[in-house]
Formats: structure tokens, sequence, C-alpha cells
């Protein structure tokens, strides 16, 4: 057997700095994607957590004409005596929390700041509100039975210059459709580290926000967490009933899940055109490499060397820059994602879409299963792409290869 | 015992509209053991009629006939097969791979036969020793002069022990020590190991040593005299 390894291996060193460059190229290239892959990996994920955490949970139960938008206290719009409800879907073996909520728009103002919020009304006690809680960076969370008590999140806090501690004024849309105002003192400041989220929202305790806003013994939905988020449709179904809706997650949130599965295809694409164009650079080294070598290959091919001979010749090239490269790459690839899926890439606040939000820091999540396919697609790539110029080596005639050389 | 028998044998090159004719009907046939120069001017057809013989190219008619197959009739696999079988090559140009040492370039066409590797090693040092050649084995073809690369060029067209070894114009690029150097070397194995030599070039002193010299001109043959071994 011929070491066409050996014999590639040297004839790589030949040029060393057109070898060590191009092997560069696919480095490059596969870090670049690598840390992509993370990259989006980490934003999906994120999004996604942070998005059902924060917003939508996994299921929500709501009266069948509610609409999320206008967020009217209405009665029609509302599910009365959520309490008890919730209790029953919350004793579910799938379920981690169920509590009501209820929301009304409002606008604060201190001093001479006025600004729009959403007034959410929350059961203080429930797991489900857990990322508000553990967000507490000054002052302490809500009690169900405070009256004067208000939550609100770090931003708003800053944009209206006020303290743990320090009074605002709240106006509330009532369920009548007029409006009723009333001072607050707040209690505490949160951050869940989405800045575009923390800054339209307000605390108060449901019975509290249920008699601000008129809307008394109702909610607006259930919102419900799943302990596994893929038994969203099993549990939606074993609580369906007249009268309201369910909806999961997966409806909630269709454009951050249709995003999610687009964002494979579009990291597909991407990989391919930064493969494809080190490939380029792979093939236009061997390329120059068979055209310098012609006279040697008329040798080799006069001593009765056969065209897939040859063609595994370039073929193991091909590989040894493919190995180096992508070897090289992939552990730069992995180091850049490593560090940076500890400190995170800060973006700030990117804006809030009801359907998609985003914490202010991405941290990349590098799977071995995305690796894995990079790796296994930047190696399949390179060395197929060199089959053209192996090719050609290999039909190069003898008498022709050995005249090019004179 | 014929090794090559070529009947009517032309060979047309088109470049472009032009037409070359380089060879113009040539029939030969060479014997076992011998030890024959082509000679002729520039483009009298004698690399053309090597490179026939050779299995390196193809005639535009007429028939040849290596070691009692016929050449036409083959296709490429089986040209290489027949090539590093039965045929071994010299260039004028050391045509040696850059990348391999002295011992590797002799023992690459024992590794395209598929010989084992004590095999090899034995055949090689034998050629090594027979080109003496043996202190530089592990040298690349750049640490080598002229006249011992074509040494080793020499040992590795023998490698395989084939019936035919062509040489073309293989004293060119050396002086005369080097150039004689490779002729004796390269008569002393015709007559120990009967391998048949054919020879173009327009060197006196490779002439000197051939038991027949066949003279070309204008793609045709114009003499063939047969002289005595030598």
């Amino acid at each position: 057997m011929i070491n066409y390894f050996k014999l590639a291996y040297r004839n790589l060193g030949r040029h060393r700095r057109r070898s060590l460059l191009s092997g560069l190229a696919l480095a490059m290239g596969t870090a670049l994607l690598m840390f992509i892959a993370a990259f989006f990996q980490g934003e999906m994920r994120s999004s996604m957590e942070t998005t059902l955490r924060l917003n939508t949970g996994h299921i929500q139960v709501q009266d069948a004409d509610y609409d999320p938008d206008k967020l009217s206290v209405a009665w029609e719009y509302l599910i009365e005596n959520p309490e008890q409800a919730a209790a029953q879907i919350e004793a579910l073996d799938q379920v981690q929390a169920a509590t009501p909520r209820l929301f009304a728009s409002g606008i604060i103002s201190a001093a001479d700041e006025s600004i729009g919020v959403q007034i959410m009304g929350i059961v203080p006690d429930s797991s489900a509100n857990a990322p508000y809680r553990d967000g507490i960076i000054a002052g302490e969370f809500l009690t169900a039975d405070d009256r004067e008590g208000i939550v609100i999140g770090l931003p708003l806090a800053e944009s209206l210059g006020l303290k743990v501690g320090g009074q605002l004024n709240l106006l509330v849309n009532t369920s009548e459709g007029s409006v009723d105002e009333q001072k607050f003192v707040v209690r505490g400041i949160f951050s869940t580290g989405t800045t575009a989220y923390d800054k339209g929202i307000v605390f108060l305790p449901l019975a509290k926000a249920q008699a601000f806003s008129g809307a008394q013994n109702h909610a607006s939905m259930i919102f419900i967490l799943l302990k596994d988020r893929e038994q969203a449709d099993a549990v939606a179904a074993a609580i369906q009933g007249s009268g309201y809706q369910v909806k999961t997650w997966t409806e909630l949130n269709e454009l951050l899940v249709l995003v999610n599965d687009f964002s494979n295809a579009y990291l597909s694409i991407i990989n391919l055109i930064i493969l494809g164009v080190t490939a380029t650079v792979v093939v236009n080294t061997l390329l120059m490499s068979v055209f310098e070598r012609t006279r040697e290959i008329g040798i080799l091919t006069a001593i009765g060397m056969k065209g897939r001979q040859v063609i595994s010749l370039f073929l193991a090239e091909a590989s040894l820059l493919a190995l180096g490269g992508i070897t090289a790459g992939s552990l730069i690839g992995w180091a850049l994602s490593a560090y940076y899926s500890k400190v995170g890439i800060y973006f700030g606040d990117l804006g809030m879409s009801s359907d998609m939000i985003l914490q202010d820091r991405i941290y990349p999540i590098l799977t071995l299963d995305s690796a894995v396919n990079l790796i296994i697609t930047a190696f399949l790539i390179t060395v197929l792409a060199s089959l053209y110029p192996a090719r050609l080596a290999s039909r190069m005639e003898p008498v022709e290869a050995l005249h090019g050389a004179k | 015992m014929e090794v090559a028998k070529l009947t009517d044998v032309t060979r047309i090159y088109k470049i472009g509209e032009v037409e070359t004719h380089a060879l113009n009907g040539v029939s030969i046939t060479i014997g076992n053991g011998e030890f024959t120069s082509l000679v002729g001017p520039s483009g009298s057809g004698k690399t053309t009629l090597l490179q026939l013989i050779g299995c390196l190219d193809q005639p535009t008619s007429g028939k040849v006939v290596i070691d009692g197959r016929e050449t036409t009739r083959l296709n490429r696999s089986q040209r290489a097969d027949l090539r590093k079988g039965t045929i071994g090559f010299v260039f004028q140009f050391f045509a040696l791979i850059p990348t391999l040492t002295a011992y590797e370039n002799v023992e690459m066409p024992l590794l395209l036969n598929g010989r084992n590797s004590a095999e090899r090693k034995k055949r090689v040092m034998e050629l090594l020793e027979a080109v003496d050649m043996v202190n530089r084995a592990h040298h690349r073809p750049d640490q080598l002069s002229g006249g011992q690369q074509q040494r080793i060029a020499v040992a590795r067209a023998l490698a395989t022990d084939p019936k035919l070894i062509l040489a073309d114009e293989p004293t060119a690029n050396l002086d005369t020590e080097n150039g004689e150097q490779v002729m004796e070397i390269m008569k002393r194995l015709n007559k120990e190991t009967g391998t048949t030599f054919v020879f173009a070039t327009h060197d006196p002193r490779v002439i000197k040593y051939a038991t027949r010299v066949v003279t070309l001109h204008d793609g045709l043959i114009e003499k063939d005299n047969h002289s005595p071994a030598k």
C-alpha cells in the first residue's frame, strides 16, 4: 500500500506558507461558524426561555373573548374566580405552577415624568413569579395583603428617579371604562436582565389590582408553567372547557417558534456560504499544486500510477489540510464560545415586541451536536471540493504531463 | 523474441488548425536484449516513437504491439498496468519525485506493483548497489548531483525488472564523465540482465554504446544499422 498521507504531508511541506495560509482560512471559517452556531443557539434558547418565563408561560387559560393586546379589564373579557381553577390545574402532575394574573394598562407619574405601563396583578407567593422575586435588587417583593405597595423595574425606577420607599402616582383604566388614580409606595425594584421587559411593567398584589381596576374577583388569565414544556398539548387538552380558551406556548409564540425553526435553515445557509469560500481557498491551493506538479504527475503515471491513485494522492493532501485547519478552527471556536458563554455578549435593550424578548446579554451555547455537525460538514465540503483538482490531475495524459515540464 | 513491434505507425499532432506529422508510417521491431539508439535531428520523430513504444501516447494509425499486447486496444488503466509491469523510463531531466528520497524513488514502482516490504527493501538495496548509490539512499533529489539523480532514475526504471527500458536523451544534461558513468551502468545491466534498452539521443557518447542505430528523418526511418555487440 502506498502511504498517501506520508506523500501528502511532504507535498504540503513544500510550500509551507501556502499550506499554512489555506489551513488558516479553513481554521478561521470553522472557528467563525462554530461561534456563530453557539451564538445562535444561545440567542434562540435565551429568547425562548426568557419569553416563556417572563411573558407567556407554557399554557394560558383565558376567557374566550380575551384579547391580550387590549389589556381590557371589562368583566366580559375576564375569568371569574380564577383561584379555584388555578389550584385545580396546579394539582396536575405535569404542572409546576398555575397562577392567576390580571393585566391592566396604566400611567405612572413621579415628579414631572409620566410613563405608560402595564400593570400586572400577581399572587406573590406563586413560584411562577420567581423570576421577578429573585430579580429584586433593592427593597423587597410584594406580599399578598399589601394595599399600598408596588414593585417596579430598574429602568423605570431610573428614568423616574425613584428609590425604594419613594412614592408614585398610578393611573389605571378601570373595568367601567373610566380611570382611577392612587398613590403607591415603591417596595422593591427588580431586574430580570431584560431591559425591554423591565421598563414597561409594574407589579401589584392580585387583590389590590382587582380592587383598584374594578375587576373584582376576575383575572385576565391563568398563567401555567409545566415541568416539561413538551407536555403542553397533553395538559391543554386535559383542561379544555367551554367559555374559555386554552393556549399553549407554541400558539402563544408562533413567531418565535417560526424564527427558531428558521434559524436552523439560516445557519445552514451561512455554513454553506462560508465553507464554500474556505473550500475555494483549499481548491485553489491544490489547483496551483496540480499545475506546478504536472511533470511529477507525468512521471508517476509513466511509471504506472493509475488515475484513482493520483486522485487518492491529492485527496490525501486535501484531507490533511482539512484536518489541520478544522482542528485548529474547532479549538478556537470552542475557546471563543466557552469564554463568551461565561461572560456573555452585551447587546443592551434590543427593544421588545410581545412576541419575542431578548435578554440584554446573550450567552453563546455550543452544543456537541452542532460542533460535530459543523466539523463533519466542513470536512466533507473541503474534501468533496478537492475532487475537482484531483480529477484534473488524474486525467492528465502522461505524455502531455511530461511535456508540460520542458 | 521481440519486445516491441510497430507496424506502419503514424502520429499526427493537431495544434489548433496546424497538423504536425511526427511519424509518417514507421515499422520497426525491437528484439529482446537489444541496446538500440534512435537518432536523428530534432523533430525527426524519435521522442514520439519512444513515447509510442512506452504506451505514453497512442498512434494516429498503425499497430503497436508491446510484449505481445496491442496497445491501441488497451484503455488508460490497462496501459498503466502494461507500463508498470513491462516498461521502465529514464528521462533527460532527471525525473525524480522531489519529495521522496533516492530510496523512496526507487521503491515507488515496487509499491505501485504491490510488492511487500521485505521484497521492496531487498530489491531497492540491490539496485542502489548496482548504480553505486547506497551511501546516498536517504538523500532527496535536490541533495544529489545530476549524474547521481540519473543513476537513481536508472535504478528506478529497473526496479520491477521490466523487459524494456526507454531512455529519452539520458545524458543530455550530464557532463562527459557522468554521462559515461550512466551509460556504463546501463550497458552493464543490459549485459547482466538481458534487459532491452532503447534510447532517443543525438549524443555520440550514447551512440557508441549501441548495438543497433536507427536513424529517423522527417518521421521516417532512414537507416537501420545493426552493429556487433560492444
